[in-house]
């Protein structure tokens, strides 16, 4: 196996909560409770979950866009939580990202030769001319034309704009992007290309991604390990196949089952969840997901499961797989 | 068999604006009998919320107009009602078919409560403009319908307001406020869009069981196949204002004809199977109107060949209830491909 590129470990990400007059805190939104992974060199990790389960604030942690409250992220051997505000400028050219939206994601007024030459000025790469030659360059690569330079953003469409902001990323030669959702905006037809771009390029340059996304069929397609997260903990990784073929924890179980498939002559058995997520800032005690999983037990309300290997490159945080739950029949 | 409920014919609804006029909807017809679900199929800017939009009677004007076919509806509820044209019906008439017998469920849960006004009261708005009902009563339907689309402490809820609820809570609070006057037909725009996985699993059992027990006709609007194969009886499939292809779910889904619909299909990553490469339909999406001649699909299709560019394709039937809008499939071309 290639060598560990990002290593995460205990990564804390609490929001304050504030009220009354004098804004004083009132408690705390833990947006990311105790997240650990590891990304390889040159492999896509996929990281699923549901609308407020961290994975966005997980990814923005990850480059101290936001500060995270505690734990561990060390990049290529170096821990770039203790960087100054200046050390860490520098490493950025290394960590890139591509966020969600292509629309607010642009600067309206300007032009896309300024957008994408941003990074390289930032960086003190090339001279004005290199800098030019640069953009024409990663336009065409991206599957643009070269005079797209001189246009502004409002005169692309969404699947154009999407290229444009990997461009971006691009740009400075990165180790590792974090992409945030890079497809969820577009149109499924529009979807395939951008998928296929990000994978042909992800080959050309030896990129490492971490994607984010909510669409499980999406990060089924291009990862090559999955983590899923819920309410600010991750509950499963493994392997691609063995995820969704073999999934362990009762959460991901119903995830999955709840895709709606496009083959009709499929017949899924559903696991259909009841309620919805609860809040954040009062997540419930022990495992967070005892208020819906199907299979529930006792002690899965008091005691917080591990995240731990329970097969071999399958970590899942989970009661059932505890050595004393040996047999599973008493559970119900 | 009986006549379906609703019926559009030859639908043009086109927009004029500064830059001329825009046919969002271009001859589009269709139908729905009572108790089917026809999912309405097609990326960004095909135009298939005009045509929900169109058949409601809200499409702002101007800039909008119906400048051509006819919206039929045939309740079938009461027996002395016949059909009427929803395009030439008075503003009155209208009022009292809308949100009555034919209601809508808009996509964004977020947007399109009231912040303003308790859940109860939202509820029961639609029910005492068309029916004789007094607060109370209306206050005991309110609850009910909450009952009925699951929503747990309903008594209580009635009286909470919009921002107090999740997204999930929220949309079947639409699904309530659309169900409460017990429509003939429900229009679903993206019900489900804005919503996660496992939430939209339950609010699509939801309407499935309105569906079934209620006979509801439905009209579901979407973009995701995965959802069409879940929930639809038929499907149309709409590229660029103009339906391309039409057929009962497993022949669109199974063994679509149109090179689009058959693009479409593969090009959605899958969740049984890993392929090393998608499959992807070349360029854009093309503004609405920007195609004056030939057919709409010709510059990103990969069987085109020269008349596509010049003459339109007609919807050519392929076999009962499967029709496609492609002259691939067109008898003259079939002699020419042949020699």
């Amino acid at each position: 196996m290639s060598k560990p590129l990002l290593e995460v470990k205990g990564l804390k990400k609490y929001f304050d909560v504030t009220g009354g007059v004098f804004s004083k805190k009132v408690g705390e939104v833990k947006a990311v409770d105790d997240v650990s992974f590891t990304v390889y060199e040159k492999e896509v990790l996929g990281i699923v979950g549901e609308s407020g389960c961290g994975k966005s604030t997980t990814g923005k942690a990850l480059l101290r866009l936001t500060e995270p409250t505690e734990g561990e992220v060390k990049f290529a051997g170096k821990d770039i939580i203790s960087l100054s505000d200046e050390e860490m400028r520098k490493m950025r050219r290394d960590m890139q990202i591509i966020f969600q939206d292509p629309y607010a994601s642009l600067n309206p007024r300007h032009k896309i030769e300024k957008i994408l030459g941003e990074p390289l000025l930032v960086h003190g790469i090339g001279s004005k001319k290199e800098r030019r030659e640069k953009v024409e360059r990663i336009l065409e690569i991206v599957g643009l034309p070269g005079e797209a330079a001189q246009r502004y953003p409002h005169q692309f469409s969404g699947g154009q704009r999407q290229r444009i902001g990997i461009a971006r990323a691009l740009i400075v030669n990165p180790k590792l992007i974090v992409c945030d959702e890079p497809v969820s905006a577009l149109d499924v037809s529009i979807q395939s290309q951008i998928l296929n771009l990000m994978e042909d390029l992800q080959e050309e340059f030896g990129l490492t991604y971490v994607f984010i996304a909510h669409d499980l069929s999406v990060v089924r397609h291009i990862s090559d390990r999955v983590g899923v997260m819920y309410l600010g903990r991750m509950v499963e990784l493994a392997d691609n196949e063995e995820l969704y073929e073999n999934p362990m924890h009762p959460y991901t179980r119903s995830l999955l089952s709840a895709v709606p498939d496009p083959d009709p002559d499929k017949i899924t058995e559903r696991v259909i969840l009841e309620g919805d997520v609860p809040s954040p800032s009062n997540p419930p005690s022990g495992c967070a997901f005892h208020t819906r999983c199907p299979e529930a037990m006792d002690i899965c309300k008091q005691v917080r499961p591990e995240f731990t290997e329970k097969s071999v490159n399958h970590f899942v945080a989970c009661h059932l797989y505890d050595d004393d739950v040996k047999d599973r029949s008493q559970i119900k | 068999m009986k006549k379906p409920v609703l019926e559009v014919n030859q639908l043009q609804t086109h927009f004029f604006t500064d830059r001329g006029e825009v046919p969002a909807v271009d001859n589009v017809s269709f139908e729905i009998h009572s108790g089917e679900v026809l999912g309405v199929v097609g990326e960004s800017g095909c135009g298939k919320s005009v045509t929900s939009l169109s058949v409601m009677g809200l499409i702002p004007k101007p800039p909008g107009k119906i400048v051509g076919g006819e919206i039929l509806f045939r309740p079938q509820q009461d027996e002395g009602e016949k059909e009427e044209n929803l395009v030439k019906v008075s503003k009155k008439r209208m009022r009292q078919i809308r949100g009555n017998q034919i209601a809508m469920i808009f996509q964004e849960p977020m947007t399109s409560l009231d912040p303003l006004y308790k859940i109860g009261y939202q509820i029961i708005e639609g029910v005492r403009n068309h029916r004789a009902v007094s607060k109370k009563e209306g206050r005991q339907i309110a609850i009910d319908m909450l009952k009925l689309v699951g929503i747990p402490r309903a008594e209580e809820i009635v009286d909470e307001y919009p921002h107090q609820l999740s997204g999930g809570m929220r949309q079947r609070v639409m699904i309530a406020i659309a169900m409460a006057c017990d429509p003939e037909v429900l229009i679903a725009d993206e019900p489900t869009t804005a919503l996660d996985v496992t939430i939209q699993a339950q609010i699509l059992e939801l309407m499935k069981k309105l569906n079934r027990e209620k006979g509801t006709a439905i009209m579901m609007i979407t973009h995701d196949l995965g959802v069409v194969a879940e929930m639809c009886d038929r499907v149309v499939v709409m590229y660029a204002g103009k339906v391309v292809e039409q057929g009962d779910v497993r022949t669109i889904l199974k063994s679509p004809k149109h090179p689009y619909t058959q693009g479409l299909i593969r090009s959605l990553p899958k969740m049984g199977k890993r392929e090393s490469r998608l499959y992807s339909i070349p360029g854009n999406v093309p503004k609405p109107g920007s195609i004056k001649n030939g057919c709409r699909f010709a510059a990103r299709c990969p069987a085109v060949f020269d008349r596509c560019y010049q003459e339109n394709p007609e919807l050519i039937e392929m076999k009962e209830g499967h029709a496609c809008r492609c002259f691939l499939y067109d008898s003259k071309e079939a002699e020419v491909s042949h020699v």
